[in-house]
């Protein structure tokens, strides 16, 4: 009986990947699992076809919960994705989450989109221990002993005790006042990695666009990082001018105004050549706008400075272009004109959230 | 089809032992085969709703692919199954260690008592394993017949439309059936051009009379309203009216007998797993329970009754309101004595050792749906105790916020959410709307407007059965609104 699911399955795969019964694929949306990240909720993506029925507008509705909490306070997560209103078939089931770190997550997604693993620039992942005398400690070999540290502890005592003489200064430290040096292992992970998340968050970046690449930074953070213990993350938004900014800033600030892409490329290079030596870190420039910039000098520029000072120096640029209402979405094609073969750079544009899977296995995908 | 038990000799007589305990403490139910499988069976099993041989549809394998999904990466896991039917088919995990075993099988008889028993199960289909794989062969003949792609298009069509019920129905006789009532005679005069009498047969001929009589006739039949008053099956208007082939006629029928079947199930969520955990969680602690066993015990009950955090967990729910009334009841905690004492302090200790509480709950489970159950019994002792909160939806923050702890706040949202399922009520009211063939639905606003876009689709869907235009009367955003598709595009008035 298992064969009859298994067809089952396979008709359900083939509509998933548009091979048949293509009128489906509109209601097609990447379900997902809550999974945890300490106390955060993460989701791993299923898709799922919606059949679509008469129902309510969840987001009019409201519900009940169980908890502490004020009136005003936000509840986590989203209520409705916890299946709540099912519809009521399969009575009896009986499940039970398990909680999931993060690294399980990225392990899931890996699999989930079939990532190859990433190959880091530069020779070996391996991490380098150095030893740091550092510290002290009251056990330790003769050799390590610490003649400063013990006699301060001598004086210390002798004073404390009133046996210690002005006119005539003699300490003798005894055991107890003897002091070693320790070492602490410092652990150097021999590569390093930088993201550079650069976001355009001119006018014509709204919510919803905001919100896909706060979920596909997530993702490719987590996919990172699975990759490389030691990885550093930095942020830049522009509109006319760019500027650096912490994460939190970087998901909230709403500007208005024009698109100068320029502008974070010029930043986002300069953070390169102040800050991280190519032969010693592998980079990851991320940018992501609508696609609509100032104009087409300025596409040039972008294109110069790719060319002269930032390609040669990363392991991969991705650019992301999320489709906006007010964007012109030009900027993609200027990219795709004239880094054609070119496979230092990784295009892809992204629709809507359910196109944000996709977008990741692209940018991923290479195993750069 | 059924099949003996495969349960080792020790699961055997664990099954007999906690049968035992069950019976003993006054459960009813039929007789219950319990079947042992693997993790891939149990999730093949639940992704067709409980029935091994349903009928083939990709959306079970979408169930399956996420159900193994979580269960490979450690997400959930199914412990068990339980099939309403006569005998009970319940489905174990292999897995399972003994303790929980015993735990889920006390857990089954509990489900299946209220089967049994509870009111609104009493119209279901005991026999719907049978039926249910004669409606899979019936489908598949249509697939050999018709083609997959195009049965497939049309089950997705009928299933778009599968909350479309009346949960009532199976109760009530909403309205006679058409009855061909004799038209009056109508007096012969009323077609004819008035005339001197010796005009008549040349002004009004025979068969000019004649003519005229079939034309009216024709036109009072199509004013005649179908149907007479809104009805709440459109399914089976879809059935008795609309131009359906035979094997299409059969589908929606097939999805229409299913959706009925599982309807209670739905109607009763929080107080069908409310019962079954009660009585786990009775039986575990006082019979069957092992000293060493207790932490296993007390682990998985946790994790079964667990509500994360916000959300609202209808085992715990269930479970939580059951022994708050066996406890009011055997200390009196109702009636108007209660009610209208004043004293708080004097409403907690209130006991008058009445001992109803088990009587109480036998009847409460016999009678009673999630709907009148929270009606009759969520009091606000129980939601301050049991901290419950309402929230909503806050455009500003994009946040679910709590909006209120009020108890009257809460109970109406709960009632809300759970009266039809938690769907819209959905009317067929016309069949000849604006007197050209169209399908009118009404939307009852209760308060919540439908989701727009899925609306839409819907009424694609609904158009694909009718195959003529179709609109829906409800309401956006406080303004009165039709929704119609005439078949290539929509439109709003």
């Amino acid at each position: 009986m298992v064969e009859r699911i298994e067809k089952d399955l396979s008709r359900f795969k083939k509509i998933v990947k548009g091979k048949i019964r293509e009128n489906l694929k509109k209601y097609m949306s990447t379900g997902e699992m809550i999974g945890k990240k300490g106390k955060e909720f993460v989701s791993i993506p299923i898709p799922q076809i919606d059949i679509p029925h008469f129902k309510f507008d969840e987001k009019k509705n409201g519900g009940v919960g169980q908890g502490e909490g004020n009136e005003g306070d936000p509840i986590s997560g989203d209520p409705n994705s916890e299946g709540g209103s099912g519809a009521g078939e399969g009575e009896g089931q009986h499940t039970r989450e398990v909680d999931l770190t993060i690294d399980e997550l990225a392990e899931i997604m890996g699999e989930e989109l079939s990532l190859p693993k990433i190959q880091p620039k530069g020779k070996e992942s391996l991490e380098t221990i150095k030893i740091k005398y550092s510290g002290i400690s009251t056990v330790g070999p003769n050799s390590l002993r610490h003649f400063k540290r013990t006699f301060k502890e001598a004086l210390k005592r002798q004073v404390s005790l009133g046996i210690y003489n002005k006119e005539h200064p003699v300490i003798i430290p005894i055991k107890h006042d003897t002091r070693y040096r320790t070492w602490k292992n410092i652990v150097k992970p021999e590569t390093n990695a930088v993201v550079i998340f650069m976001m355009d968050i001119s006018g014509s970046m709204e919510d919803e666009q905001k919100e896909i690449v706060r979920i596909e930074t997530f993702w490719i953070d987590t996919w990172l990082r699975h990759h490389y213990k030691n990885l550093k993350t930095r942020y830049i938004v522009h509109d006319t001018v760019a500027k650096e900014v912490d994460r939190e800033t970087f998901f909230s600030l709403k500007e208005s105004g024009g698109t100068i892409i320029s502008s974070a490329y010029k930043l986002c290079r300069d953070i390169i050549k102040n800050e991280y030596n190519p032969d010693e870190w592998n980079i990851y420039p991320f940018h992501f706008s609508d696609g609509d910039n100032w104009s087409d000098r300025d596409n040039t520029e972008c294109i110069n400075i790719l060319n002269n000072d930032i390609l040669p120096f990363v392991n991969v640029f991705c650019y992301g272009q999320v489709d906006s209402r007010y964007g012109s979405g030009k900027f993609i094609k200027e990219l795709s004109k004239n880094f054609k073969d070119d496979d230092r750079i990784i295009l892809s544009e992204i629709e809507n959230r359910d196109a944000i899977m996709n977008s990741i296995k692209t940018f991923l995908g290479k195993g750069k | 089809m059924v099949k003996p038990s495969n349960l080792t000799p020790e699961l055997y007589k664990l099954k007999e032992e906690i049968e035992e305990y069950a019976r003993g403490y006054g459960l009813d139910f039929f007789e219950v085969i319990f079947e042992l499988v693997d993790f891939e069976k149990i999730n093949e099993i639940a992704s067709y709703g409980g029935f091994p041989t349903r009928y083939p549809h990709w959306r079970f394998g979408m169930e399956y692919d996420k159900l193994s999904k979580s269960y490979a990466y450690g997400l959930s896991k199914i412990y068990e199954m339980v099939i309403n039917n006569d005998p009970c088919y319940a489905y174990l995990l292999n897995a399972n260690n003994i303790v929980d075993q015993k735990m889920v099988m006390a857990h089954v008889y509990g489900h299946c008592d209220f089967f049994k028993n509870n009111y609104w199960f009493s119209q279901t289909n005991r026999r719907m394993m049978d039926k249910i794989a004669n409606h899979a062969t019936k489908v598949r003949k249509y697939i050999e017949k018709y083609g997959e792609d195009t049965v497939e298009e049309f089950l997705d069509v009928c299933l778009s439309l599968d909350n479309l019920i009346d949960y009532y129905s199976p109760f009530i006789k909403r309205y006679e059936e058409l009855s061909d009532k004799k038209e009056e005679e109508e007096k012969e005069e009323e077609y004819k051009i008035k005339s001197k009498s010796y005009m008549d047969k040349y002004i009004n001929p025979k068969e000019f009379v004649e003519k005229i009589k079939i034309e009216r006739k024709a036109e009072k039949e199509k004013k005649k309203k179908n149907p007479p008053e809104p009805v709440r099956d459109v399914l089976l208007f879809l059935l008795q009216n609309a131009p359906l082939e035979d094997w299409q006629a059969s589908i929606l029928s097939i999805v229409r007998d299913e959706a009925y079947y599982f309807a209670p199930q739905g109607q009763t969520k929080i107080m069908n797993e409310g019962w079954a955990s009660y009585w786990h969680s009775k039986i575990m602690t006082t019979k069957a329970l092992k000293p060493e066993e207790l932490i296993d015990y007390a682990d998985h009950h946790s994790g079964t009754l667990a509500t994360s955090p916000g959300g609202l967990n209808p085992y715990k729910l269930g479970i939580e309101l059951f022994r708050d009334i066996e406890d009011r009841w055997n200390k009196g905690k109702f009636g108007k004595d209660y009610e209208e004492c004043e004293s708080y302090e004097e409403k907690r200790k209130w006991n008058k050792n009445l001992g109803l509480g088990k009587e109480k709950i036998f009847e409460v489970r016999k009678i009673h749906n999630d709907v009148t159950f929270i009606d009759n019994f969520l009091t606000e002792e129980f939601c301050r105790e049991h901290k419950l909160f309402l929230y909503n939806y806050n455009k500003q923050t994009g946040r679910y916020e709590i909006t209120s702890r009020k108890f009257d706040d809460i109970k109406k949202q709960l009632l809300f959410n759970l009266t039809n399922f938690g769907q819209p009520i959905i009317y067929v009211e016309e069949s000849n709307y604006e007197n050209r063939g169209e399908l009118l639905l009404y939307h009852k606003h209760e308060g919540i407007d439908l989701k727009l876009d899925y609306a839409r689709a819907t009424l694609e869907n609904i158009f694909k059965i009718w195959k003529r235009p179709v609109n829906i009367r409800t309401k956006v955003d406080n303004k009165n609104k039709v929704l119609r598709f005439d078949g290539r595009e929509h439109s709003e008035i």
